[in-house]
């Protein structure tokens, strides 16, 4: 079977087709001289054709916008307000980043941020870790019943949650703290199941070393599984830090002071108050401080992210 | 030692009466139910307290006459479903609710597998391509939703600036309702379609090499071969697709609250149900049962999913 594509690989059976069935009789003899010519004329319109304009057109699709984004944050209200469009920036004036920046308090928003995502997702991932690894590899009469109600809870919206959560950390005295935004999110299905199923393909062998040895749960959990599943739990701690970095509808909720509010939050504070059309470069600095973390975050480790996002789709 | 022991042939083993062995077992088991507590119990506590009460106190809630805030609620059963029900709001919200999921799962699946399909062609710069367009899924809405108000922005924005071009007047995006709805979803599936781009080539990626090419020297063409073959081959990515970004649809926020803090015609089921609670009403019950319908809503989904795979799983 495999020598057969060599034989006829998918481009050479294109042309006749291709090319319709006009030419088809008429240019019989022209069909092998394309083949046996990978750089013929007609080869290269098709891969052009059928390649890179569709790949071209999608990503610009989705670049442009935020190429947008970018050179509108460098321009001044001028450049905006103003029937003709001007592309490029007349330089790479920072005043939109200064204004955004004192207009409201991004450097505060920046730090609760990451103290919200640091913390959140450094205290989700190890949650996960160990109610993975007691799920897999402790004796418990009931872990059946307990991974059947993380599997529903996975499928439970955060959404719908939010006004008895609301009330709930309200009574605390959770409002406008950031343990407040925290707590909530803490208890984490996704991350538990997700290294639940990569601990099930671990071998048993590897622990059955560790137990010889006399290593007890603790050293086996963070001396053999965790070091082989370092891959597992990059994954989970990517996601978790994308989505906490992201997490937009609970701290607009629990929040209303600036000085405990996250950047999304923040964002819309600066868009009440630079809602007109001058505002635009200053709005577009504000989304640019917001956005590129991750998105640089997503460039270096895209693979675990992209992996851990569309998990489900290959296991079913 | 007392595991060695256990684990030692037979001759120790037959030292050992069956009471003892019994009382180690019995040892090891209680041991065992401590250490899973230990390990597992924080998780399971922060998902019982924030994923798995709220919804029963949401329920509750449902039941009352309550405005957020107020110390006194009266119990008034099921008031507040057949208020919302039989309000003017119920077939607004139901039906931009439906509007809102049929075609943002229809339009992202669709342009999804397009670019899947140039993602897949055996061209160079794919995974450069890949990457880019899967990058607005994991972005912060809230910029994300900024930098395309100003794009609609009928006054400053490209789009007014390309429909000058072409001799055209921008609509007032914000303000007209049907509009506004249009707008929120064309960038919900701009922001979407990466997500089902990346599903739909790993299911591309995945289908028989050797039928695809019995198929193409069987003369079927490209398009043949894709109509008759992939989209049949890839009915389970495509379900599983449906499922997912059906429940993410019906979940979708950021971008409303963003681009239509009003919810001028983009007032879907949560959205409805947030304004209820934390826009200008405070009716904290009515937006409890709002929520409910929608748990109910997503949890119908979900038993669909769960039969509809068990199926599938035991005739194959």
């Amino acid at each position: 079977m495999s020598t057969l594509s060599p034989v006829s690989p998918d481009l050479t059976t294109h042309p006749g087709t291709a090319a319709g069935p006009l030419s088809g009789p008429d240019g019989g003899p022209q069909v092998p001289v394309q083949r046996s010519r990978p750089f013929s004329r007609a080869n290269l319109i098709r891969t052009i054709a059928g390649g890179y304009i569709p790949l071209i057109a999608a990503t610009l699709v989705v670049v442009l916008p935020l190429l947008w984004m970018l050179l509108s944050s460098f321009k001044q209200p001028g450049e905006i307000v103003t029937t003709d469009l001007k592309i490029l920036p007349e330089s790479l004036n920072l005043d939109n980043y200064r204004v955004a920046m004192t207009t409201v308090p991004f450097g505060q928003f920046f730090v609760n941020s990451l103290i919200v995502t640091t913390v959140g997702s450094t205290v989700k991932v190890i949650l996960a870790i160990l109610t993975a690894y007691a799920l897999v590899f402790v004796r418990f009469p009931f872990k059946k019943v307990i991974f059947v109600l993380i599997l529903v809870a996975l499928m439970v919206p955060p959404q719908v949650s939010i006004l008895p959560n609301y009330i709930l950390i309200a009574g605390m005295g959770g409002k406008n703290t950031l343990w407040g935004i925290i707590l909530p999110g803490l208890g984490t299905a996704f991350g538990t199941f997700l290294l639940r199923q990569h601990f099930m393909t671990l071998p048993g062998s590897i622990l059955e070393a560790a137990e010889i040895d006399g290593a007890g749960h603790w050293r086996r959990l963070w001396q053999v599984v965790a070091p082989v599943s370092l891959p597992s739990i990059a994954t989970v701690a990517l996601v978790t830090v994308v989505s906490e970095w992201n997490d937009y509808i609970w701290p607009l909720i629990i929040t209303d002071r600036p000085e405990t509010m996250t950047l999304p939050v923040g964002l819309t504070l600066l868009q009440n108050s630079e809602g007109n059309g001058a505002g635009w470069g200053i709005l577009m600095a504000g989304a640019m401080l917001v956005i590129v973390p991750i998105l640089l975050v997503f460039a270096a480790l895209q693979r675990y992210i992209v992996a851990g996002l569309t998990q489900g789709s290959v296991t079913g | 030692m007392t595991k060695l022991l256990l684990d030692s042939p037979a001759a120790t083993a037959a030292a050992v009466t069956p009471d003892q062995r019994r009382g180690r077992w019995s040892a090891r088991t209680r041991r065992d139910f401590i250490v899973f507590l230990a390990l597992a119990l924080p998780n399971l506590a922060l998902i019982a307290v924030f994923t798995y009460l709220p919804l029963i106190n949401n329920m509750y809630y449902s039941t009352l006459d309550w405005t957020l805030g107020s110390v006194s609620a009266t119990v008034v059963g099921f008031d507040n479903y057949i208020n919302f029900f039989t309000s003017t709001d119920a077939p607004k919200v139901l039906g931009t609710t439906a509007v809102f999921t049929v075609v943002t799962v229809g339009g992202s699946m669709v342009l999804g597998l397009l670019v899947a399909l140039a993602l897949n062609s055996k061209v160079r710069g794919t995974t450069f391509a890949r990457s880019a367009v899967f990058a607005p899924y994991v972005l912060s809405g809230v910029g994300v939703g900024l930098v395309w108000l100003f794009i609609f922005d009928p006054g400053y924005g490209v789009l007014a600036w390309l429909l000058r071009g072409i001799g055209q007047q921008s609509p007032q995006w914000i303000n007209d309702p049907q509009l506004s709805l249009v707008m929120v979803i064309t960038v919900y599936v701009w922001k979407n379609l990466g997500y089902c781009a990346v599903v739909y080539l790993a299911g591309l990626q995945s289908l028989p090499r050797d039928v695809m090419e019995a198929a193409s020297l069987d003369g079927a063409n490209g398009f043949r071969r894709f109509i008759n073959m992939s989209v049949p081959l890839l009915s389970p990515t495509t379900f599983f697709l449906l499922i997912t970004t059906m429940l993410s649809s019906l979940q979708a926020f950021d971008l409303i609250r963003i681009m239509t803090p009003l919810g001028n015609g983009t007032s879907t089921l949560i959205y409805e149900a947030y304004l209820q609670a934390f826009g200008a009403y405070n009716r904290a019950g009515y937006s409890a049962a709002i929520s409910v319908v929608l748990f109910a809503i997503l949890l119908i989904i979900t038993v669909l999913q769960l039969r509809f795979v068990e199926r599938k799983v035991h005739y194959s």
